[in-house]
């Protein structure tokens, strides 16, 4: 499915990812403490990324590959629909409680 | 892939960092979380919009785990939030791990390059996996949670580590033959046990600061299965995640006045504790 990555595509995904962890790095600066498990909980939502790899390998050809690839799909779907409802619903209660 | 994917891609990636950042403020925290949602819609649009895909198995795999993660989501109590945190990071963390099998076992003769990333997320997504789920174990308390401590477990762990190493070697330089795929699958099994061992000694009053720790791995395995798979924004949102992970979890390490060190070798100074008040 994927041609084989020449030297050229490879540096430039290296140069794309070294650039994103800085970036994630300076993204994260002086939180609340209340705020580090709802944090933890979007980020991991985010996390959930693999969905995108998920779909692929679900809905490519191979009996086995296609087998793992939906069994991958669901825990990815797990991890970013559950994810992204229970850190909305940890904020949605801060405010209630009025911090 | 197209143009308008990758389009979308670079959309995508921009409401994850615009989401990351509103979520570490109080005020903007829950709009922050929308934000970022609205990015993964973004992200799983532009995948289905690449052509050749079977749809119905995807729209099985995506329903199937749509439910279960909402049912969870809605029904867990306030307190059991951070354990229910853990299990859907051991939910990415087993994707990421499938993902990379998945494309190993479609193509078998795979370039080194792929073959390492292939394995990195084979082992970083397995020690998330069952890390996560020692550490669902430990707050729910269907595990104890002291640390459970086994004689020389830290070297132990250190051989087990160099053994999966030498297992992706050996699966990397081969991948194509029979014992290729039988050092992958005991690199695979290798990982899934590290990430138990390596939870269970510590102890549960510090898992919080272990499941943003495994929360990072899980932002990393998904992004070498962006290397698999040459897809950016799987290597954008998971370095992301992995970087902003650490920053976090050494945040909360400080905010609980705990070091990294001490936290993941905790184990070892609860052994020392206990052998001097006994």
């Amino acid at each position: 499915m994927n041609p084989p990555p020449d030297t050229h595509t490879l540096l430039l995904l290296l140069f794309i990812f070294v650039l994103a962890l800085f970036l994630g790095r300076e993204l994260i600066t002086k939180v609340p403490s209340q705020l580090h498990t709802p944090l933890m909980s979007g980020s991991n939502a985010i996390s959930g990324i693999t969905i995108v790899g998920a779909i692929l390998a679900a809905g490519s050809e191979g009996a086995f590959s296609t087998a793992l690839g939906v069994v991958a799909l669901v825990a990815a779907t797990i991890n970013v629909v559950g994810g992204y409802l229970v850190t909305d619903r940890m904020l949605g209660m801060f405010k209630k409680g009025g911090r | 892939m197209s143009v308008l994917t990758n389009l979308l891609y670079i959309a995508a990636s921009v409401f994850f960092i615009y989401g990351l950042k509103m979520l570490g403020r109080a005020d903007t925290a829950r709009r922050g979380n929308l934000v970022s949602a609205i990015g993964m819609l973004l992200a799983v649009v532009a995948t289905l919009l690449v052509g050749g895909l079977n749809l119905v198995w995807v729209a099985v795999g995506v329903l199937v785990g749509a439910a279960i993660g909402a049912v969870a989501a809605y029904r867990v109590k306030m307190t059991a939030m951070p354990e229910m945190v853990a299990l859907f990071n051991g939910s990415g963390g087993l994707a990421s791990l499938l993902v990379g099998w998945a494309e190993y076992h479609r193509a078998l003769l795979t370039p080194t390059f792929t073959a390492v990333a292939i394995f990195f997320a084979v082992l970083i997504g397995g020690v998330a996996f069952t890390g996560s789920l020692v550490a669902f174990g430990k707050l729910s308390e269907r595990l104890p949670g002291r640390p459970i401590l086994f004689p020389n477990q830290h070297l132990y762990n250190a051989a087990l580590g160099a053994l999966a190493l030498a297992f992706g070697a050996m699966f990397a330089l081969a991948p194509d033959t029979v014992g290729g795929y039988l050092a992958f699958a005991l690199a695979l099994l290798a990982a899934l046990v590290l990430g138990v061992t390596l939870v269970i000694p510590i102890g549960g009053a510090d898992m919080p600061i272990v499941i943003s720790l495994l929360n990072a791995y899980s932002g990393i395995a998904a992004s070498a299965a962006g290397f698999v798979l040459q897809n950016n924004v799987l290597i954008v949102a998971g370095s992301l995640v992995g970087a902003s992970g650490l920053i976090l979890t050494s945040i909360m390490c400080k905010a609980m006045n705990r070091s990294l060190t001490n936290v993941l070798f905790g184990g070892f100074g609860a052994a020392q504790g206990a052998s001097a008040a006994g």
